[in-house]
């Protein structure tokens, strides 16, 4: 995918210019972006859906970003029993942090000296994003869905990830009902930091098991 | 030619071979929030679709459709069609209202 949503450029574009801007995607009508106008037009004029509500749904989306997750982890590396909790019981433990996971279903991952775990969901996209937002473009590409369960240890080099042929790694397949997170490692150096100094550590591809978390 | 029935899916690709991943991302545009919006109002509020049914019908798409399409046209493509499969809208309801967005100027920012 190319889109983007820098429109920067189009600054470059002469203001009495004729042709209508096709140059970035995000301007551009497509077949589909038309059916999407079409659809929530037809869904509001029948009175199922409103803008508002499709205005509410995007701000909730937009408040879905890693630092939800990263805030989990954080606690579960400086409070033990909340580690414990959050093994056990994802969907309790999120709770805490206002996270509704509705009728899904959360495994947590505890990344160890022993095993490193890396998810994806080879069939589609399913991705914690009550937690972490909507999932990377990669995350849902053709190459990292087939390779990622065949040669993991190589795809987590493309990430620049080398996991020691010592350390098991698994690999996790999500479905619709069923969602991962990782618990990475906490980094060796970090042992001194505060709960709130670990958060900005913890990235979104650690959640997903690409990377480690480093300081 | 006929069908094969024991080949698996276009999308079931887990554990095939393929190329270098390309960790290029994009920020999504609002017109594929306002997708995935949609989405979650029809499921969770509406409960006229389910997730499920969204799968099916991107499972549903042939395979070079499939590839060439972005995420999120997947996504429009089948909530549309369960849409129709639901008697929510129409072909002909859609058909018009297609022809009138696109003879609109740009609606992009809109909403």
């Amino acid at each position: 995918m190319t889109e983007t949503s820098d429109h920067e450029h189009l600054h470059q574009y002469d203001p009495g210019h004729e042709h209508p801007l096709q140059a970035d995607q995000d301007d551009s009508i497509t077949y589909f972006k038309v059916m999407e106008a079409a659809v929530r037009n037809l869904l509001i004029e029948k009175k199922l859906i409103t803008a508002e509500q499709i205005r509410e749904k995007i701000e909730q989306m937009d408040a879905r970003v890693p630092a939800n997750g990263a805030k989990i982890i954080a606690k579960s590396w400086v409070d033990l029993e909340f580690k414990r909790k959050l093994l056990a019981n994802p969907r309790k433990a999120i709770a805490e942090f206002g996270h509704d996971i509705g009728p899904l279903h959360l495994i947590v991952l505890e990344n160890t000296e022993k095993v490193h775990n890396v998810v994806v969901c080879t069939l589609c996209s399913c991705y914690p994003r009550w937690i972490l937002g909507l999932p990377p473009d990669w995350y849902k590409s053709r190459e990292y869905r087939s390779r990622v369960v065949r040669e993991p240890r190589e795809v987590l080099q493309e990430f620049g990830t080398n996991i020691s042929l010592d350390r098991e790694v698994r690999v996790h397949d999500s479905t619709a009902d069923m969602r991962y997170l990782v618990l990475p490692m906490r980094p060796k150096g970090s042992e001194g930091m505060t709960e709130d100094e670990l958060v900005p550590l913890i990235g979104r591809d650690a959640m997903i098991g690409v990377t480690e978390v480093t300081v | 030619m006929e069908r094969d029935f024991t080949a698996r899916g276009n999308h079931d690709m887990g554990g095939l071979t393929a190329g270098e991943i390309n960790k290029n991302e994009h920020d999504y545009a609002l017109w594929e929030k306002r997708v995935d919006a949609i989405m979650m109002l029809l499921t969770n509020d509406l409960k006229i679709m389910t997730v499920d049914q969204l799968r099916k019908g991107i499972e549903a798409l042939p395979p070079d459709a499939y590839d060439k399409m972005t995420y999120y046209e997947r996504w429009i493509s089948s909530i549309t069609n369960g849409l129709v499969e639901a008697g929510v809208i129409s072909t002909e309801e859609l058909r018009s209202r297609m022809a009138k967005v696109s003879s609109e100027p740009l609606r992009e920012k809109e909403s």
